[in-house]
């Protein structure tokens, strides 16, 4: 359980950080470390050069931007995971987000893990990505000095692979901010609190004045190779009150062609049962707490 | 590579290679040998220190990586050569430990707690355990010698009490 030798650089700047990606052969950017240093003791990776920016401040923030209609909260890649679980701005505009980052990991890997590490990373249990998937997050990166960005639902191409070019490093993950009267929901099945889910759903929904689900955003992690965004269920649930037996019915045609994962620990009907059931439970949740929420922000 | 590590408030210049985990740093450069190496991979806990007063795996962490924070271990909870930390007196007391293996983790886990939270309910001390894995005990004698500790801890705060002074 010792990782393979590697050099170390701490650049103190993005920029700086980029070009030694640019020029180092098999580099990789480590941040909070809690993913790719197991993966290195395993020597499952073997990165020979390490490039660290846990400690460049431009990469840890988080701010609300833009005007009431189409905000977002920009959270900085090397944000720590223990950082947004307590941030006010998180709390209030990005409840989803809030109500998951305490299923990922425990404390200790929360207090070094970071925002971008785990989107980078790309578990398909990865609580993270399931919220950036189903709230239609976009994530920024640098490559040499151009810029891209691009949705998370294209963002992740199978389990721990992305569309991350090699070179380039995640800067940022921008989330969409929902208007009012909106409520969330999530849940998860593991062998223990904390540990990888065998299956998981969030959910958000915002209600009009009568009750009625004016926008849903509903996702399934951990059953599928990257976190699933059920827009068709989504699409067919607004304008109604999302109803116990119309969510399971459409979650469970959305899922019939869908190709599910299967390992010891649970199997593909397993998932495929526990996800319509957490994804039912998800949106009842989200549709309560929004019913509570009694007026315009 | 040359590091400075601020290890129980003092500084240690040591010369390490980037693949040396912080925890194999304390245990075999700093002879502090009271981190635990358990599963190596984040997973079990054992090898827990506080950095800036949190708790951290230090298997995750390279040694290069750890200067500049206050480095934390189970060798600096304790008071004197030979005493024991409140804490630590709790865990006696109780007997929340079988085999000790997992025992400095949970010690600082819980320092790191009653720091920051000096009335934890049960469900806050089993959730700021639960990234600490102990196979003999179950838990039950650990989750009380936590709660042993803080109510100890919170009597010390009382002023209309005088402490009891040990000779």
């Amino acid at each position: 359980m010792k990782p393979a030798a590697f050099d170390y650089a701490r650049p103190s700047s993005l920029d700086e950080a980029c070009a030694l990606l640019a020029q180092s052969e098999d580099a990789r950017i480590i941040a909070g470390g809690q993913t790719l240093v197991p993966l290195m003791a395993m020597r499952l990776a073997r990165p020979k050069h390490l490039i660290d920016i846990a400690r460049i401040g431009d990469l840890a923030f988080i701010r609300k931007e833009g005007e009431a209609q189409g905000s977002v909260v920009m959270i900085g890649a090397a944000t720590r995971q223990c950082v947004v679980e307590r941030d006010p701005t998180v709390r209030a505009e990005l409840p989803l987000l809030a109500k998951v980052t305490p299923f990922v990991g425990h404390a200790p890997t929360r207090a070094r893990g970071t925002i971008g590490g785990s989107l980078a990373n790309a578990d398909p249990a990865a609580e993270i990505a399931l919220v950036a998937v189903t709230l239609g997050a976009t994530l920024h990166w640098r490559e040499g000095t151009s810029t891209a960005e691009v949705p998370a639902a294209d963002f992740f191409i199978g389990p721990m692979t992305t569309i991350l070019p090699p070179t380039a490093c995640l800067t940022a993950v921008r989330f969409p901010i929902w208007e009012a009267r909106i409520g969330v929901g999530f849940h998860e099945v593991n062998a223990r609190k904390s540990d990888f889910a065998f299956a998981s759903a969030a959910a958000q929904v915002a209600l009009d004045e009568n009750g009625l689900c004016r926008r849903i955003a509903l996702g399934i992690g951990a059953v599928t190779p990257v976190p699933l965004r059920l827009d068709a269920v989504a699409r067919s649930l607004v304008g109604t009150r999302a109803e116990e037996g119309d969510v399971r019915d459409a979650v469970r045609a959305a899922l019939a062609d869908v190709e599910i994962l299967t390992d010891l620990h649970a199997s593909t009907a397993y998932r495929r049962r526990v996800a319509v059931t957490l994804a039912v439970r998800a949106l009842a949740d989200a549709r309560a707490a929004a019913q509570r929420e009694p007026h315009a922000r | 590579m040359r590091v400075e590590l601020t290890v129980n408030g003092a500084i240690h210049a040591v010369d390490v290679e980037p693949r040396l985990s912080l925890l194999d740093c304390l245990r075999d450069k700093l002879l502090l040998t009271g981190a635990h190496a358990g599963c190596e991979h984040g997973v079990c806990g054992a090898c827990t220190v506080l950095i800036d007063g949190t708790p951290v795996r230090s298997c995750l962490m390279f040694a290069v990586q750890a200067d500049g924070y206050a480095i934390t271990t189970i060798e600096g909870l304790s008071p004197g050569p030979g005493e024991l930390s409140l804490i630590q007196d709790a865990f006696c007391e109780t007997h929340g430990m079988q085999c000790g293996y997992c025992t400095p983790a949970m010690i600082l886990t819980a320092h790191a707690l009653l720091a920051g939270n000096p009335t934890p309910t049960r469900a806050e001390i089993v959730e700021a355990i639960s990234g600490n894995i102990c196979r003999c005990t179950g838990y039950a004698q650990i989750v009380e010698a936590i709660a042993l500790a803080a109510e100890r801890m919170r009597g010390l705060n009382q002023p209309a009490i005088a402490p009891v002074s040990r000779p």
